[in-house]
């Protein structure tokens, strides 16, 4: 990580939230991985696991009131946002007291009070949703931002394309985050992808583009601070594309190997964001190794309580499968 | 012979007509080295190639329009969706391009687009659902549905040599879980003919695809009380077997239609217009819908279960009509 203007304003609260966030994700999912193999059967699942930066650097530099809308890989988006991790686990499990109320699963995981405008795993769609959410903002002129995650597989899906001119030509304050992370199931962004950096593309749409290493969480932070002010203050869109990667596979089961070397996973490794933060802060001594430390120990506790929460719920009834299909009238 | 796998039934299709006629090729998103989400295409880059086993962007829409293009130039596109619930991302390229060029301007437009399709493994609301009747609607498309391995490969291979735009929905649920032993020749199933996967005198179960399979248990259920169970099955949805519909009617006067669509608008609705249609004075009993229930298809394995029809309810509405 290297020093950069604007970095001093980030409070140690900040630094201290970054860490705990992208902790939680870390642990969340991993135990999730752990559960999955030892038999609880929680249907597809995405993990996100070496991309936490890219979800807590942007929601940062969000407002409480601030909108994001999400992709099949999303755990990391949910908890960046402030999801609780209890009603996420006890998603995953089927349950009644799931965000979802169990009629989701992994891929549609969404608290719509946090600001979320859902996880939509039909890749790309979910960014046309943030541009309809900017609209709404400028109409209500209520100066809210709408933050869309997507991914380098999605920078290549129509939807998109017709969503970033759309956001430019009416200047619209929505930041679009293309998490990079190499891969498009297994295609890789090399092959998919015609120009050397996604955030090229802004050019087309006359927005700033923006490359920046999506294993730092400072960096992520900084270009998302900087979108987020220019959409807030009435200057239109951006582009931050933040290059990271994947621990695992495409889903839960899949062999990443048949596309990838192990020599190139373990090079990413080596520039894990967590502990990247954690050297940071801990040589510049704004931190010590201790609070760290017990942030990773307070955040193994949720996931034990969270577990336990998901385990204990009630399966749903079957009556709960006809209820929602419809608003229910007044 | 050894048996094979529906899944790799339709392997075994591709690979014959890729081999028979060099117009055709596969396009899809991780077909090529990675075999496809489910490995249906497993192998086929290394015998054919890569132009001819084409890996693409995510952007189905996109797909779905650069495979037109290729048909009207002459090729005979395949493409393959990861899932069939991201076909609605070229709704409008297949209902509004694909299937209305021949009659716009007499240009043939031959592409078979097949994916994975249908409920019963956990996929939830997005990875599960069974769109056939978007497409059915459809004037100027075919839609097929096998539900054995044999009529898998028959089909593909049909719906290959087809002049028509054909949506080719291969069950998930089934992909591993069945196979049988094939002939060794090359065979052909034709598209628009339903066979008898079960003869029987006292009630006709007319079905597709995984429900077959669900509906040939609750013959066996019933065998053992006496009751005979005709089962039909489609295996084509567009067009229908009219006469084979009207056929099991007249023979047994007591039908029950089984699909796992939703219920609402399905095509049990439009069976039993043509019923109405063809053999209405045959009939002895209303005809009997039995379908998923009018929700999304939900995640969780209560949900999911209690949405998907079942043997029981196919024992159960036999036996009221039995005794009607």
């Amino acid at each position: 990580m290297i020093d950069r203007p604007g970095q001093e304003a980030i409070p140690r609260e900040g630094l201290l939230w970054m860490y705990e966030r992208m902790s939680l994700i870390r642990e969340f999912e991993e135990r999730l991985k752990w559960l999955v193999e030892t038999g609880v059967p929680a249907g597809p699942v995405h993990y996100c696991t070496g991309q936490e930066a890219v979800a807590v650097g942007v929601c940062a530099a969000l407002e409480a009131g601030d909108w994001i809308a999400s992709t099949h890989r999303g755990h990391g988006h949910c908890i960046a946002k402030g999801a609780d991790v209890r009603r996420m686990m006890a998603e995953l499990y089927g349950k009644s007291s799931g965000t979802n109320r169990g009629k989701g699963g992994s891929m549609h995981i969404t608290d719509a009070s946090l600001g979320m405008l859902g996880v939509n795993p039909i890749v790309g769609m979910g960014v046309t949703h943030a541009v309809g959410a900017g609209l709404s903002s400028k109409v209500r002129q209520s100066k809210q931002v709408a933050a869309a995650f997507f991914g380098d597989g999605a920078s290549s899906q129509g939807a998109v394309h017709e969503a970033m001119n759309l956001a430019a030509i009416w200047k619209l304050p929505v930041v679009f985050v293309c998490e990079n992370n190499g891969y498009a199931d297994a295609t890789p962004v090399e092959y998919a992808v015609a120009v050397n950096n996604i955030a090229d593309r802004a050019a087309a749409y006359n927005m700033p583009g923006l490359s920046v290493d999506g294993q730092d969480v400072l960096a992520v932070w900084s270009a998302a601070d900087a979108a987020v002010r220019h959409a807030r203050a009435g200057e239109g869109p951006s582009l931050v594309e933040c290059k990271t990667y994947r621990y695992y596979g495409h889903h839960q089961g899949d062999d990443p190997h048949r596309y990838r070397t192990v020599e190139e996973e373990n090079a990413a490794r080596e520039r894990d964001c967590i502990q990247r933060l954690r050297r940071w802060a801990t040589t510049k001594k704004l931190i010590s190794a201790d609070e760290l430390d017990a942030i990773e120990t307070k955040n193994r506790a949720l996931l034990d309580d969270a577990v336990r929460f998901a385990e204990q719920s009630p399966l749903p009834d079957p009556s709960e499968l006809l209820t929602d299909v419809y608003v229910a009238e007044p | 012979m050894p048996a094979v796998t529906y899944l790799e039934a339709i392997r075994q299709g591709l690979w014959e007509e890729m081999e028979r006629d060099p117009a055709v090729f596969c396009m899809g998103e991780d077909i090529g080295v990675y075999g496809g989400a489910f490995k249906v295409t497993e192998g086929l880059i290394h015998h054919f190639g890569p132009e001819r086993v084409i890996d693409t962007p995510i952007a189905e829409g996109a797909l779905v329009d650069a495979a037109f293009g290729a048909a009207l130039t002459g090729l005979r596109p395949v493409v393959e969706f990861q899932f069939i619930d991201f076909i609605g991302c070229a709704f409008n390229q297949i209902t509004n391009m694909l299937a209305k060029s021949h009659y716009r301007w007499g240009a043939p437009a031959p592409i078979v687009l097949r994916g994975p399709c249908g409920g019963g493994v956990r996929g939830g609301p997005f990875h599960s659902q069974n769109p056939e009747m978007y497409f059915v609607h459809t004037p100027g498309m075919k839609v097929v549905a096998p539900g054995t391995a044999y009529d898998a490969k028959g089909l593909i291979k049909s719906a290959i040599r087809d002049n028509n735009p054909v949506l080719f929905l291969e069950h998930k649920f089934l992909y591993r879980r069945i196979k049988e032993e094939l002939p060794a020749d090359d065979y052909v199933v034709p598209l628009g003919k339903a066979r008898a996967a079960r003869e029987g005198r006292d009630v006709s179960v007319i079905t597709y695809a995984a429900m077959l399979h669900v509906a040939l248990a609750a013959a066996e259920t019933l065998a053992k009380e006496g009751i005979e169970l005709e089962v039909v099955d489609l295996r084509t949805l567009q067009p229908l077997d009219r006469e084979a519909i009207s056929n099991t009617v007249k023979k047994t006067n007591k039908v029950i239609v089984l699909h796992e669509d939703t219920r609402t608008a399905g095509i049990a609705g439009e069976i039993t217009a043509v019923i109405n249609e063809d053999a209405f004075d045959w009939l002895a009993a209303p005809v009997v819908r039995i379908a998923s229930l009018d929700t999304p298809v939900p995640f969780s394995p209560p949900l999911e279960e209690f949405f998907l029809p079942k043997v029981a309810d196919v024992v159960r509405a036999a036996r009221r009509l039995k005794s009607y």
